[in-house]
């Protein structure tokens, strides 16, 4: 059985009733979790273990295209966002892509779905790269029924909403790498995709960095780009053809549609990409950075993954000082780019910025015209069902979570009350790396972020080596060779069982939470098998 | 009755706390209402603490109100006691239990270079201060507690006192000025509370005044333990009267300077330099020495600037001070790097350990190093210098033995 394999047409009536469920044919997958099979009426392989599901098949192919349809002269421009979606075809049931480059700053997710409300379309399947509390207006499409359900990272108010069972259809999280890899593979075929665009030429040559809306890149589309059916560039900045560089070639375009602004790059910049000044949290991060020193993680021409996240990017703050104590340059900072990379990339603490998106008009400005700082996409950095990718390749990863369990099993979707809050981003995709670190504070308010059991499964323990918080440090014990580093470090190395004894101490130990059998999400993992799923809260 | 008890901070900025709404009545039972951030895990908890509350207090007809912002059970604790005590007169106290870590004793010689001063009715700034490694930390009842917060911050920290742990730091508090700052030792002598800063200290009297209250309490109480005493010197009467303030009596560790009320007396105000308060500190550092206690500068108020305190920090080392206050967790480390012993002094004060040992072990009288004779003070120095220095991550603990 295989994700590609051609789902047989009912032979029943009953059969035919059961497809159209939201999900069905629950088992327990490889971690043992509970998980459903059919989900929106499409089959879905649980998760088998790390490496363990082979692909097999060919990839997607998007339908061919003949020259002879699109303009010899290259004018793709057509009048508005509607003339477009309606001359795409745009009807019921259709699967429509964005990306998140903007992030909170996005302006056209909620344009397409205003008028496919009132072209009267019904049931789409949205499928952005990630949502945002700027698209919270969305909610009220997703009441009425012109959105059946979102497929990608679901944030704030949109995870609220569907943890709460208000969505129509089932949500299905992916990663970064997880959305590329469902593309490629077929299991998401995309009707429409719509790429904002700062930069693009009349034919749809676009990119990111140019143009008074620039945000860097335009990676996460870049597989919308390549297999959708039909690919409209929308852009704030028409230049004459050529646009350069041509980060998504307009050879893959069908419509280029002009608007007064595409997007707020200012609003790019959230709270997550500040270096943080909670003292303690400059604590954990210090002592990241301390322990990546003692490991002898930190060296000459090592590499690194700056997430967003204050702690995240201070833990950086850290390494540029280990490395010009020491002389030493780093190889590549994976980022998420802000300006505190960019100003190590212009010191010379580092030869390259291998950057998936820009957090910063810093990171833009770096971007356009730094060619040491290069634009990444899913397929080069994190695609699963690919010849390699460098996110393997990364020395060490920080990344958060808000659950750890004694197994070191991590969940970094839902909150312990249930509620589904973040998304996955490219946090799955980084586990991969050699030294996977989460630094995370032992308690959020009164709950303790390390349980017996995740509330969500999104990370199997075998990834994750390190935890560290601002009480110890813990570190996986399948990985002896960073205990014997550390051991006469001076680093307060403790156990995981003893920092959640520690945390239920001062917290008390929390209630078992009481959720609903019914299931709202399913947490896909890197190689598109179905890793948990997460239950409605009861509200 | 249309009285209403309130306890506590309630806003959406609130976190670590709780808003607390009593109001007794005669009948209709116990209307508990509890709204929580952390209510699905722990809820359950939540309202068994307050039935315990009530249930010690005797109250059987009341409504309650609880907007938890995931309040640790001390802070529940704390807020609900207080909110009650505003209206029901009871000498009962909910005391939750006491860690045993809470219970070591300070030596009255202890290190004080770094002490981070808690806003006393903040719970969320007290629970992860001692990870920071102060060497103590100041509950402050004073002029970080606004006066209608002072009733309910003194809950707060006696059940801090209790409750939380802080990790080896000092434990201590600073209570209002003399006379108001009396009634507070009844929450705190009982808690094995390390030391008390007295502010705007003038003279013996005020040292006499709270050793009286300390010792009635020690008796009532049964605490064996000494409590420290580290008069605040702000104003210019207590600079005259230091040396009379530091051998007041013997529980008297620390004198410490508060520079801000200090310049407002004299009707100057504070500098960079700090021309201005150079008698002061002078003077505050003489009479502590003369004394043989401790004398601790001010705090440095800019905590944006790292630079600008490590100077302060090195100039407040030169003129005699053992440690300084800190308000911003991030000052503690640059105050312990700056006044601890530079590798030249830590080197010379090794040679000098060893002489001095050699000489023991020789049975010689005098010491010396090389042809040059060692004074006792001077041995004595540089064994606290070595102490220092292994305190502050300087130097290995077992140093001698990577000696020749």
């Amino acid at each position: 059985m295989t994700i590609n394999d051609k789902w047989p047409a009912p032979s029943n009536k009953k059969e035919k009733q059961d497809r159209m469920k939201k999900y069905d044919k629950i088992v327990k997958n490889a971690a043992g979790r509970e998980v459903p099979t059919i989900i929106n009426s499409e089959e879905h392989i649980p998760f088998m273990g790390v490496g363990k599901f082979k692909p097999t098949g060919r990839r997607y192919g998007p339908k061919l295209s003949s020259c002879a349809d699109y303009p010899d002269d290259g004018n793709k421009v057509v009048k508005d966002l509607r003339d477009a979606l309606i001359k795409a075809g745009l009807k019921d049931g259709m699967t429509i892509s964005t990306h998140h480059h903007f992030r909170n700053g996005d302006l056209i997710a909620k344009q397409i779905f205003d008028i496919a409300h009132e072209l009267g379309v019904k049931d789409l399947r949205w499928y952005p790269s990630a949502s945002f509390p700027c698209q919270e207006g969305l909610i009220e499409y997703l009441e009425d029924g012109t959105i059946n359900r979102i497929e990608g990272s679901m944030n704030g108010p949109l995870g609220r909403f569907t943890s709460e069972g208000k969505m129509k259809g089932m949500a299905i999280l992916r990663s970064h790498g997880g959305r590329y890899q469902a593309i490629q593979d077929g299991e998401v075929q995309i009707d429409i995709a719509i790429i904002a665009a700062p930069t693009s030429d009349p034919f749809g040559n676009a990119n990111g960095v140019e143009g008074d809306t620039a945000c860097g890149l335009l990676g996460f589309a870049l597989a919308d780009s390549q297999y959708a059916d039909k690919v409209i560039v929308v852009t704030d900045n028409l230049v004459p053809f050529p646009c350069i560089p041509w980060q998504i070639h307009g050879n893959y375009v069908d419509f280029v549609v002009k608007v007064d602004k595409v997007g707020l790059p200012e609003r790019i910049i959230s709270g997550t990409t500040q270096i943080t000044k909670s003292p303690d949290r400059l604590l954990i991060a210090e002592m990241t950075a301390q322990f990546c020193e003692k490991a002898g993680i930190v060296k000459d021409g090592f590499s690194y993954q700056a997430g967003a996240g204050g702690t995240a990017l201070s833990i950086g703050i850290y390494f540029s000082e280990m490395l010009r104590k020491n002389k030493w340059k780093a190889r590549f900072i994976r980022a998420g780019s802000n300006k505190y990379p960019v100003q190590m990339l212009e010191e010379g603490l580092v030869d390259y910025i291998l950057d998936g998106q820009t957090f910063d008009l810093e990171g833009v400005r770096s971007m356009r015209e730094n060619p040491n700082h290069v634009n990444t996409s899913p397929f080069t950095s994190y695609n699963y069902h690919g010849k390699g990718n460098f996110a393997s390749q990364v020395d060490v990863v920080i990344l958060g979570a808000t659950e750890v369990d004694v197994n070191f099993n991590a969940n970094v979707v839902t909150h312990s009350d249930g509620y589904m809050l973040h998304g996955i981003g490219g946090w799955q995709n980084c586990l991969f790396s050699k030294c996977t670190i989460l630094p995370i504070p032992l308690f959020r308010d009164r709950i303790p972020v390390i349980r017996d059991e995740v509330t969500t499964l999104c990370g199997p323990g075998e990834l994750i080596d390190v935890i560290v918080s601002e009480r110890g440090i813990a570190i996986n014990p399948l990985r002896q060779d960073l205990i014997d580093k550390t051991k006469n470090s001076g680093l307060p190395i403790k156990t995981i069982e003893d920092l959640k004894d520690e945390a239920e101490a001062i917290c008390g130990k929390p209630e078992k939470i009481v959720l609903s059998d019914e299931f709202v999400a399913a947490i896909k993992w890197v190689d598109g098998t179905v890793i948990d799923a997460v239950r409605k809260v009861n509200s | 009755m249309d009285k209403i008890g309130t306890a506590g901070n309630r806003g959406k900025d609130v976190r670590s706390d709780c808003y607390v709404e009593f109001i007794p009545d005669n009948s209709g039972g116990r209307k508990i209402d509890i709204k929580s951030k952390v209510d699905a895990l722990f809820g359950k908890s939540i309202r068994n603490l307050t039935e315990q509350i009530l249930d010690l207090f005797e109250i059987d007809h009341a409504s309650l109100l609880i907007e938890d912002a995931g309040a640790l059970d001390f802070v529940l604790a704390a807020r609900i006691e207080a909110a009650i005590k505003k209206i029901v007169q009871s000498d009962k106290e909910f005391l939750l239990p006491m860690l045993e870590q809470n219970k070591f004793i300070k030596a009255k010689d202890a290190f004080r270079f770094s002490r981070l001063y808690l806003p006393g009715n903040s719970p969320k700034l007290m629970l992860n201060a001692g990870i920071h490694k102060p060497n103590g930390i100041i509950l402050d009842l004073e002029d970080s507690v606004a006066p209608a917060k002072k009733f309910e911050a003194r809950f707060l920290i006696r059940n801090a006192l209790r409750s939380l742990d802080f990790y080896g730091a000092e434990r201590m508090v600073r209570i209002n000025q003399i006379p108001k700052g009396l009634d507070e030792f009844r929450f705190l002598v009982p808690q094995h509370v390390d030391l008390i800063l007295i502010p705007k200290c003038e003279s013996a009297e005020d040292i006499h005044q709270v050793n009286e209250v300390i010792n009635i309490l020690r008796k009532e109480h049964q605490v064996d333990k000494q409590i420290w005493l580290m008069p605040i010197i702000e104003s210019a009467k207590g600079v005259i009267k230091s040396y009379e303030i530091a051998t007041a009596a013997d529980n008297v560790v620390s004198l410490a300077i508060g520079l801000e009320d200090y310049t407002a007396d004299l009707g100057t105000r504070r500098t960079n330099e700090g021309t201005e308060s150079f008698f002061a500190r002078s003077m505050v550092v003489n009479a502590a020495r003369a004394a043989g206690i401790q004398p601790i500068d001010s705090v440095f108020s800019d905590v944006s600037d790292m630079e600008a305190l490590a100077t302060n920090v090195k100039t407040s080392k030169l003129l005699g001070f053992d440690g300084m206050g800190c308000i911003h967790p991030r000052q503690i480390k640059v105050i312990h790097d700056n006044f601890a012993p530079e590798d030249a002094e830590i080197e010379k004060a090794k040679k000098i350990v060893l002489a001095f040992q050699e000489a023991e072990a020789k049975g010689l009288g005098v010491v010396s190093l090389g042809s040059k004779m060692i004074d006792p003070p001077v041995v004595k120095r540089a064994q606290k210098t070595i102490t220092m220095a292994i305190n502050t991550g300087k130097l290995d603990e077992n140093w001698m033995s990577g000696e020749g």
